[in-house]
């Protein structure tokens, strides 16, 4: 059977190459799905760690409330993303720079 | 024992898949290939015996997060271009950086004794977990039901068009 | 032979659902199929649970009066920990008796619709919404637990809003919609709470539940419990009668149902007469075990109930719209049966809201017939001598009147007779002299309303204005008025009283306390039964006194000496002012809560204009008096050491200003490069 390592190990790669793809990606829509693959990992490890400590109910509630929470997100970035392309008919990061000092 | 090559299709999957992700110069296949990434994970759930989360899993990330996902990427880039328009930048730099992280949290994980019980449990947890959303956990499910319909409201405010 | 009849039940309340999928459909696609489909599937649909809730009915009436109750359990719906709630409906003699009403008069009322709107554009979307009310009425009527009533408790809520407003181009029909909502919002606030405290208390007491005949078993356990000095049962009777309130428009939540008039008139009779608003008395009557326990939520209510009665028959009085009348009128008699509720007479308070249901439903739909054929006017001033234009009409009219008034035979004699009767039994003489006013009071303006639309002079009435030309309606609209009149005349011998009874050798004559009595074993006991109950006889003829001194009063007043009403409100104007405004009751709550949370918002508005911009302008003014200072300064140092200063902020600005690049990928870069940096702190 799997350890708790086996999992640990998987999700730290997934994670990392989420966050590869959030620091290089220049389209926003790149950089959401980055987003996507960070969260997945993290919801991955909290029911991994609940499993190996008697199957707790916690790691899945985690889990569920961190699906959530990325639907949410999802939702919120992308009318952001569409919106950024209706004002500048792009969506890469770099250009939208309204706020740049 | 056929658990662990299950267990090592599943996590050939999800890295396969995550690293199509973050290298494919086309948007549209880093898309589809975070299908793969999500039922990757979904197969984990069940292996960590949470089945509701798997279901959720597939349902939520796959026919909602995804799905919508594919449709940004639709609206905001023109059809004929959507095939190579995920550019990169910094490419070098964010490898090194990630890998260094990688390798700190190798480190971390392999140098650590992680406090395991003996038996693994398998049950069933969609009954725990319904009990616990109602009882528990009932505040923060109340909260991130508030959350969920701001974020609707808000992703509707955001894109509609001014109306006069 | 009827039991086949009791498998269906479901399909009472799914096939309105379905007629009303169906039309609504229709009507959201804008199809403009033939009237007559339209109404084949909403009448069709209604008629049809209405003859499988005949039959269900006649197959219990064979039954032994123990055996009349069932619970027909279609699926599981909320199961929680000890807490059960199934879809299900629970057949009794109380539920069958407003599935018979909603049904019954709904189908007639539905048959009426289709000549009364036929000229409507709207014609399938009207339809899809009545028959989505009654099956919203038949959830609360048949469901078998307190989450199922208050479904349907919503769902007739969001229909009569839905109805209201339904001519919605015009602004006041919208707002009377609104205004049901949001009062009827404020009933089922209390509503809610109820049902929470009692499933709470009874939580904690270890038997949660929410259905009815659980609820039923456990309501001795509640006796003995406070909450806060008060007793839980008073508590949750008395947050159930506010939902109550709301929904059956009592003080002082009646003021909705006048501005519901707004609907066209079949809705005014079905939902805003015959059905909907009395819910709460069925909710009352369905939860009598908990209401038998509390004697001070029973006085609340019969109090309640009577001042109600007699509050709205008074500004019934001075209305000059057709409707109006009959809308104060209908919160009057709803104060009748929640005097009933009140003192534990519940069978007497669901036949008066039976025979009520025949006798309004058919007024309504006179009126309705009436604003028909005088091509939409409402104001009764204009009216008048009618009687020979509409014959039908006003034949049916003036036996529903007749009724209404508790003139013997007709239905309401006996209904609001019983009802007096109890309230005097039980002792509560205060609200017995309430209720007789009350009833004198509606014998005299329901016969003000015949003199003054159907008696008297058509021409004489409109005084020089372009004369209208009434006409009789068509038989659709007029059949249904004779089937609801012939009910109004034989209704009330469904509750024969048992005294009378006797004089002519009959036992058992009050079918309906026969009938529904079992349910309320607890309720008042009949007193002497034996001997001849002189004060009964006696009540009955005063009553019948007072109901006809009152119909000869209002007759008199308004066709042959119409000169005498006039001098009276010459003499005291002030208070016919006060009567014509409604006791400016709008106008106090306007006054009092609508006013003030718009003050409150303007408050807030100020708040933010004059605290919130006060302190800023506040701390502008303390910088200017050190900018003052550091400039008076300024003068009088040396100028190099400030340039050194702003030169040094300048270039670092310059300089700093380039790590804000806007780019999110290069703050992502500082913060992982800070984790790597704090793992490489703590590990290494």
């Amino acid at each position: 059977m799997p350890t708790i390592n086996h999992y640990l190990m998987v999700t730290a790669l997934v994670f990392c190459l989420g966050l590869y793809n959030v620091v290089t990606r220049k389209s926003a829509v790149g950089l959401l799905i980055g987003v996507e693959l960070i969260l997945n990992a993290a919801a991955v490890n909290f029911v991994a760690f609940a499993h190996f400590n008697g199957n707790d109910v916690a790691g899945s509630i985690f889990a569920i409330f961190i699906i959530v929470l990325a639907a949410a997100e999802a939702v919120v970035a992308l009318a952001i993303v569409v919106a950024i392309f209706q004002q500048y008919h792009d969506i890469d990061t770099t250009k939208a720079t309204l706020l740049k000092g | 024992m056929i658990a662990l090559p299950l267990f090592g299709f599943f996590a050939l999957l999800t890295v396969g898949s995550a690293l199509i992700v973050s290298f494919s110069r086309s948007i549209v296949y880093s898309g589809f290939a975070l299908l793969g990434t999500f039922f990757g994970a979904a197969g984990f759930y069940l292996f960590l015996s949470s089945d509701f989360v798997a279901v959720t899993q597939v349902l939520i990330y796959v026919g909602g997060v995804l799905v919508l996902i594919l449709f940004a990427i639709m609206l905001t880039n023109k059809i004929e271009d959507a095939t190579t328009s995920n550019p990169s930048l910094n490419r070098i730099a964010g490898a090194v950086l990630t890998f260094v992280l990688f390798l700190f949290l190798v480190g971390i994980l392999s140098g650590t004794d992680w406090v395991v019980q003996d038996e693994e449990k398998f049950a069933s947890m969609v009954t725990p977990i319904g009990n616990a959303l109602l009882s528990s956990y009932l505040l923060p499910f109340e909260v991130i039901s508030i959350a969920l319909l701001a974020a609707l409201l808000g992703a509707v405010v955001l894109v509609r068009r001014e109306v006069r | 032979m009827f039991d086949k009849f009791i498998g269906v039940i479901p399909l009472v309340p799914l096939l309105p659902l379905i007629g009303a999928a169906i039309n609504g459909f229709v009507s959201f696609r804008g199809w403009r199929p033939a009237r007559s489909f339209v109404h084949a599937v909403a009448c069709g649909s209604i008629g049809i649970s209405f003859l499988i809730t005949l039959g269900a009915f006649f197959h219990f009436v064979g039954l032994p009066p123990e055996a009349r109750e069932m619970t027909l359990t279609l699926w599981p719906w909320i199961y929680l920990g000890a807490v059960h709630a199934d879809v299900a409906f629970l057949i009794d003699p109380l539920s069958l008796t407003m599935m018979l009403v909603i049904s019954g008069v709904g189908s007639v009322i539905h048959i009426y619709a289709t000549g009364y709107m036929a000229h409507d554009k709207d014609y399938p979307r009207f339809f899809a919404y009545l028959n989505l009310f009654c099956f919203a009425m038949l959830l609360l009527v048949m469901g078998s637990n307190l989450f199922m009533m208050f479904i349907g408790w919503e769902g007739v809520g969001l229909c009569s809003y839905l109805l209201i407003g339904f001519w919605y181009e015009h602004k006041p029909n919208a707002a009377a919609g609104m205004k049901a909502f949001v009062v009827n919002r404020i009933g089922d606030w209390g509503f809610l709470i109820g049902v929470l405290l009692l499933f709470w208390t009874l939580f904690q007491l270890g038997h949660p539940t929410v259905t009815f005949t659980e609820i039923r078993e456990q309501a001795p356990l509640l006796v003995g419990h406070a909450w806060g000095g008060v007793a839980v049962v008073t508590l949750v009777c008395l947050f159930l009668f506010v939902g109550a309130t709301g929904k059956s428009a009592q003080i002082p939540l009646y003021v909705w149902l006048p501005d519901a008039m707004a609907g066209p008139t079949p809705v005014s009779a079905l939902i805003h007469a015959a059905t909907m608003v009395t819910a709460g008395v069925y909710m009352i009557a369905r939860l009598n075990f908990l209401f038998s326990l509390s004697p001070v939520a029973q006085t609340v209510i019969t109090t309640v109930g009577f001042s109600t009665a007699l509050f709205a028959a008074t500004i019934g009085f001075a209305q000059n719209d057709i409707k109006k009348v009959l809308a104060y009128s209908t919160v009057s008699q709803l104060g009748f049966m929640f005097g009933a509720m009140g003192v534990m007479a519940y069978t007497a308070g669901i036949f008066h809201l039976v025979t009520h249901a025949f006798f309004k439903a058919c007024l309504f739909l006179g009126s309705g017939s009436v604003i028909h054929g005088m091509s939409g006017e409402q104001d009764m001033r204009k009216m008048g001598g009618l009687k020979k234009y509409m014959p039908k009409t006003f034949l049916t009219f003036i036996l529903a009147t007749l009724a209404i008034a508790g003139i013997f035979p007709f239905a309401g004699f006996f209904s609001k007779d019983e009802i007096l009767w109890k309230t005097f039994s039980a002792g509560y003489y205060f609200q017995w002299i309430l209720g007789v006013v009350a009833a004198l009071g509606t014998a005299i303006y329901m016969f003000r309303l015949i003199g003054m639309t159907f008696l008297g002079n058509l021409h004489e009435e409109t005084g020089g204005e372009k004369p209208h030309h009434p006409h009789e309606s068509p038989a659709s609209m007029t059949i249904p008025l004779m089937i609801l009149a012939g009910l109004s005349i034989v209704g009330g011998f469904l509750g024969f009283p048992e005294s009378l009874g006797r004089l002519f050798g009959l036992h058992h004559s009050n079918l309906i306390e026969g009938w529904l009595s079992p349910l309320f074993h607890h309720g008042v006991e009949e007193g002497g039964e034996l001997g001849v109950p002189i004060a009964e006889y006696l009540l009955m003829f005063f009553s019948l006194a007072v109901a006809v001194g009152g119909s000869y009063i209002g007759y008199l007043f308004y066709t042959t000496r119409r000169d005498i009403p006039e001098k009276i409100v010459a003499r005291i104007r002030p208070l016919y002012q006060v009567v014509v405004n409604k006791y400016y009751v709008d106008e106090i709550y306007d006054a009092i809560f609508v006013k003030n949370l718009l003050r409150l918002n303007q408050g807030m508005n100020l708040f933010d204009q004059k605290v919130i911009d006060g302190l800023v302008n506040a701390s502008g003014l303390v910088v200017r008096i050190f900018s003052w200072i550091s400039g008076f300064l300024d003068k009088y140092l040396v100028d190099g050491l400030v340039n050194l200063v702003a030169e040094a902020t300048l270039a670092s600005g310059r300089n700093l200003r380039k790590i804000q690049t806007g780019r999110i990928q290069n703050y992502l870069y500082v913060a992982v490069g800070g984790l790597v940096v704090a793992i490489l702190y703590k590990f290494l």
